[in-house]
């Protein structure tokens, strides 16, 4: 029976349970450079966004996290209307873009935005030489049959981005049958909403729709990859960062939420192949990343796609439409 | 009682008692403190253990004890009408304490001296605290798991009775269909789960006995690279074989590239699915199917065959009528064990199954994943058991009453017969592409987590994988680990340190009291014991998650929790070694023993544990090893706090960072292969010892 201690000092000794929803080396990076400036040790889990809204929900009761940082912003609207995660208005915020602000009031203060990023999807150079896709009717292509990837949008907020900009480009039912046709040229549906780029990446397929700081990610390190912004435009995603309501470590919590708003802090992205456009207006955006000038934005309603109903549904609906279709 | 917490807060020893917390509100403990005074004054007046009143204030106190525990949950009572007599019900309660606990333990004990006083177990009171305790184990952490599971899949998360949901999914078309039959798409989970199951347990059956024929009944050149290449496996973690398997066949694999190129056709994800999970699992259970079979074909009596061979049969007869038909329990055992793991198995399918899906990852992504329904994975939970449970009744119908026995007390001195000539053809030709495989898989493990990025076949050597995993720098703060990988791997290491040692105690106990002893309801006993054995790890880590995140025993995200797991899934394996060793002991040492006077736990200690030696070696190497590679069921039960090395390695393979995750892995197999020899550097030196002690101890066992 000696085991049951080992639960024992979980008080508020230097400690944060870090959930983190971006690319682990990220994930990695950033714990490392708080735990050398704070002293607090930082223990973290990385899941996909979808994954870590669930865990919370699942915690409901003894909530065991005490940040969520990064992933899209859905989950976290979601989450926060909830009352999953906990209100809390940083000094950091004046410092911040439009975007990241507007995040934070949709949410009553209990998210806020820490990256922005647009929608895309990257092709494997080798394997796509003629024709290569530029728009999203594109993919439909006979020619790509069983050779696109994109994540669940059960468990990825990527992929349920682009479900919601597909429904918000098109009309739902027009985004549903865009969707089923798609379908047979899918080969597998991932987890984890960057899965399909790195499968691309080893051509193990030769399209994947992810977001394209992911897809400029696979490119700088030297994979065959060309990074694709559709030409019939595309939605974006606020990468946002959360308070867990009732954690453990609430004071920790804070130190990382305010050290997480500052320049030099989300400047880490780029040491860690991490492209997106970060919130702080004084922080430097790396010069490899796609600006989101450039790209064609839909005006995405994060309100109404954030918001539990609607996503719920959504998901529901692709599951009966979609995700039964045999393969 | 008294003065230990009777709950769980923020650390198991801070918190009030149960009397205090009794008068502070929570007025259900109140009786339970009565008993105890009780029980303690009843205990002052001489002849109390025959008595009756004893026996029932201890069952009142543990009928008291498990009721309050699930009365009231974490945030109200379960049962309604409780908030009536206790109004601080109605804000619930946490997890038990030590005190909880403890007084749980001390009730236990008072039980068996209770029973042993009434001649259970022939009144030997180690013998009885031993059942009453490992009882009650298999009962908290075996059975009742499970029956917790089975009504979750029938119960409605709001408390209601959920037939027709239940029916609903039990029934529904995506389990059962059967489509790909018909060529009309794919067939259901439970349909591709038993596919892959039976080729899976054919294939490595026909490996594992082909490995067999050629290590046992030829003079083949390579027998002792083989048993080692054979072992390999075994210490190998999930994932990492579909990697290397990924690597090889993948569409831009080394060889789907050449096969491509030879043959001119566009290279295709041909190994994602059935085929790829098929080349996995029989890679990795062959050498199982291998070790069960030799064992088989080493104890058939040799005198047979030669009595064929004399009597005039061809080889090619003698094989077919006297070896084939006494390898049937064996060919059954390797075909079940193969079976079951197979059902059990659940990176592989991750990693190569691309659409197909099986019982056990669709289980995963029922608790895991966005869409968390507990209900579907508690059906198909069941589902899953019962298929195993009908892959053993299947096993013993096959084997029937026919007699096996070869191994007499007469003179074997015959020569075992040669295999034939074609048996021998084929089994090679089995053999070196397996071999040829195995060694190409194991050559990407190795020098895989060396190269920038072996899924892109960039092979220029670095370092940089192991950096990230296992940094580490010494500031003014002392040592520091920043490598990502840290946690993980000391929690794995602590885990399995712990688990190896309490399995193997557990499992040998068992083994002693089923094999020496003699109490009512045993044959019970012993089924109980097996039946943790063939529970599929992902039922079992699901049943954990739905009986243990929830008052009285709320354990989930504990070191404890993994402990706990590792033990009652490995146990079964030492008590099967401890037994197999006990029964070529005989028993007049421990009689002698016990004439001279000495207790049950004495003679265990004295007698018994050194003569049975390397089963304790065995049991402790196999718990070990298990821990660092199980990841089934502990998929379930990790957290932030306490996460496991093959939990971690299943993120980084599922995100695509092969290069880290084989890294990761050959480091754990070398980690693992050290401390194999460090068990075996200090059980191999007792043995010497023991050998000592058996040429002066023979023939007067015991003082």
């Amino acid at each position: 029976m000696s085991g049951f201690g080992v639960t024992g000092a979980q008080a508020q000794s230097g400690e944060l349970v870090l959930y983190c929803s971006v690319a682990e080396e990220w994930c990695r990076v950033m714990s490392e450079a708080f735990e050398r400036e704070t002293g607090i040790e930082v223990l973290m889990t990385r899941k996909s966004s979808g994954e870590t809204y669930a865990q919370i929900k699942a915690e409901e009761g003894q909530p065991r996290g005490d940040v969520w940082w990064g992933g899209t912003g859905d989950p976290h609207l979601q989450a926060a209307q909830e009352g999953l995660t906990a209100e809390y208005q940083s000094p950091m915020l004046a410092e911040l873009n439009d975007w990241a602000v507007s995040q934070a009031e949709t949410s009553g203060y209990r998210t806020v935005g820490i990256y922005a990023g647009g929608l895309g999807f990257g092709y494997n150079s080798d394997l796509v030489t003629e024709n290569p896709p530029a728009c999203w009717a594109d993919l439909l292509n006979e020619a790509y049959e069983n050779d696109v990837q994109v994540a669940n949008p059960n468990s990825s907020g990527t992929a349920y981005t682009l479900l919601a900009t597909m429904v918000q480009l098109m009309g739902e039912d027009e985004a549903f049958a865009y969707l089923a046709k798609l379908h047979n040229n899918i080969s597998q549906y991932t987890q984890s909403g960057s899965a399909p780029i790195r499968a691309a990446a080893t051509g193990e397929t030769a399209i994947g729709i992810v977001f394209m700081h992911d897809a400029v990610a696979q490119a700088v390190q030297g994979a065959p990859i060309v990074t694709v912004a559709p030409c019939e435009g595309t939605g974006y995603e606020v990468g946002s960062m959360s308070i867990i309501e009732g954690g453990p470590n609430p004071d920790n919590a804070r130190v990382w939420y305010d050290w997480a708003l500052t320049p030099a802090a989300q400047e880490l992205g780029a040491s860690a192949n991490s492209f997106q456009v970060p919130s702080n207006a004084n922080s430097a955006t790396p010069d490899a990343a796609p600006k989101l000038a450039d790209i064609k934005l839909i005006d995405y309603d994060f309100a109404l796609y954030g918001s539990s109903e609607e996503r719920s549904r959504l998901l529901a609906r692709w599951d009966a439409e979609i995700g039964s279709l045999p393969q | 009682m008294i003065v230990l917490p009777w709950y769980r807060q923020d650390g198991l020893f801070s918190g009030a008692s149960a009397l205090f917390q009794g008068f502070g509100g929570n007025a259900w403990l109140l009786p339970g403190v009565v008993l105890a005074l009780a029980s303690a004054g009843l205990s002052l007046q001489p002849g109390w253990r025959k008595g009756t009143a004893a026996m029932v204030l201890v069952v009142a106190s543990m009928a008291l004890l498990v009721g309050q525990g699930f009365a009231v949950g974490l945030n109200g009572p379960n049962w309604p009408g409780i908030v009536a007599h206790f109004p601080a019900a109605a804000e619930g309660q946490t997890g038990l304490g030590w005190g909880g606990f403890i007084a749980g333990l001390a009730l236990l004990g008072l039980l068996s001296e209770l029973l042993a006083a009434r001649g259970f177990c022939r009144g030997e009171r180690f013998a009885s605290g031993a059942v009453v305790i490992i009882v009650a184990l298999l009962v908290l952490f075996v059975f009742f798991p499970i029956l917790k599971l089975g009504s979750a899949a029938f119960i409605s998360p709001d408390g209601g009775f959920a037939l027709v949901e239940f029916w609903g999914r039990l029934s529904a078309p995506e389990l059962w269909r059967l489509n790909c039959f018909q060529g009309t798409g794919r067939c259901g989970v439970v349909i591709n789960t038993v596919i892959l199951g039976t080729l899976a347990a054919l294939l490595s059956t026909l490996l594992g006995l082909a490995l067999a024929m050629l290590v046992a009944r030829t003079n083949f050149r390579l027998k002792r690279t083989l048993r080692a290449i054979s072992i390999l496996p075994i210490i190998t973690p999930p994932f990492v074989v579909g990697v290397a398997i990924i690597v090889l066949f993948g569409r831009t694999g080394v060889l789907t590239q050449l096969g491509a190129d030879i043959f001119d056709v566009r290279p295709t994800r041909w190994v994602y699915g059935l085929p790829g999970i098929l080349m996995a699992q029989v890679l990795a259970f062959a050498p199982v199917t291998f070790l069960v079979l030799l064992g088989t074909l080493e104890a058939i009596n040799p005198t047979l065959e030669e009595a064929s061979t004399t009597l005039g049969a061809r080889p090619m007869k003698t094989f077919r009528t006297v070896t084939w038909p006494l390898l049937r329990p064996g060919l059954a055992a390797a075909f079940l064990l193969a079976f079951i793991e197979s059902l059990a198995d659940f990176g592989n399918p991750l990693v190569l199954g691309g659409g197909y899906e099986v019982l056990s990852t669709k289980i995963f992504f029922a608790v895991v994943g966005a869409r968390y329904d507990l209900g579907n994975a508690a059906t198909l939970a069941m589902i899953l058991l019962s298929l195993t449970l009908v892959a053993f009744w299947l096993q013993m119908r096959w084997l029937g009453n026919k007699s096996y026995v070869t191994v007499t007390g007469k003179s074997d001195a015959g020569l075992a017969a040669p295999v034939p000539q074609v048996i021998k053809v084929a089994a090679i030709a089995l053999i070196v592409p397996w071999v040829a495989f195995t060694i190409g898989v194991y050559l990407i493990v190795v020098g895989g987590g060396f190269v920038t990025d072996v899924g892109r076949l960039d092979l220029s050597p670095t370092f940089s994988h192991i950096v990230t995993a296992f940094s580490f720098e010494f500031g003014e703060n002392g040592l520091r680990l920043y490598g990502s990988a840290w946690d993980s791997m000391i929690t794995t290491l602590w885990v399995s340190a712990i688990a190896a040692p309490l399995t193997t105690v557990i499992g040998i106990l068992t083994a002693w009291l089923v094999a020496r002893q003699d109490f009512a309801g045993k044959k019970a006993f012993e089924f109980g014991t097996m039946l943790s054995f063939a529970i599929p790890g992902t039922v079992v880590g699901v049943s954990y998650v739905a009986a243990f995140n929830v008052p009285p025993v709320d354990i989930t995200g504990t070191m404890a929790i993994l402990v706990i797991c590792f033990m009652f899934r490995n146990m079964p394996v030492g008590m099967r070694a401890g037994m197999a060793a006990l029964s070529q002991i005989d028993r007049s040492m421990e009689e002698a023993s016990q004439t001279m006077g000495a207790g049950g736990l004495a003679t265990l200690r004295n007698v018994v544990l050194p003569l049975i030696r390397p089963a304790i070696f065995t049991a402790l190497v196999y718990s070990f090893v298990t821990a660092m590679t199980a990841v089934s069921a502990v998929i379930f039960l990790v957290s932030a706090r306490h996460n496991m090395a093959t939990a971690y390695i299943m993120g980084r393979v599922e995100n695509g960072e092969y290069a880290l995750a084989i890294a990761y892995s050959a480091v754990l197999m070398l980690v693992m292969i050290v401390c194999v020899v460090l068990i075996q550097f200090v059980v191999g030196q007792r043995r010497l010892g023991r050998r000592k002690e058996l040429q002066g101890a023979g023939p007067a066992p015991a003082e």
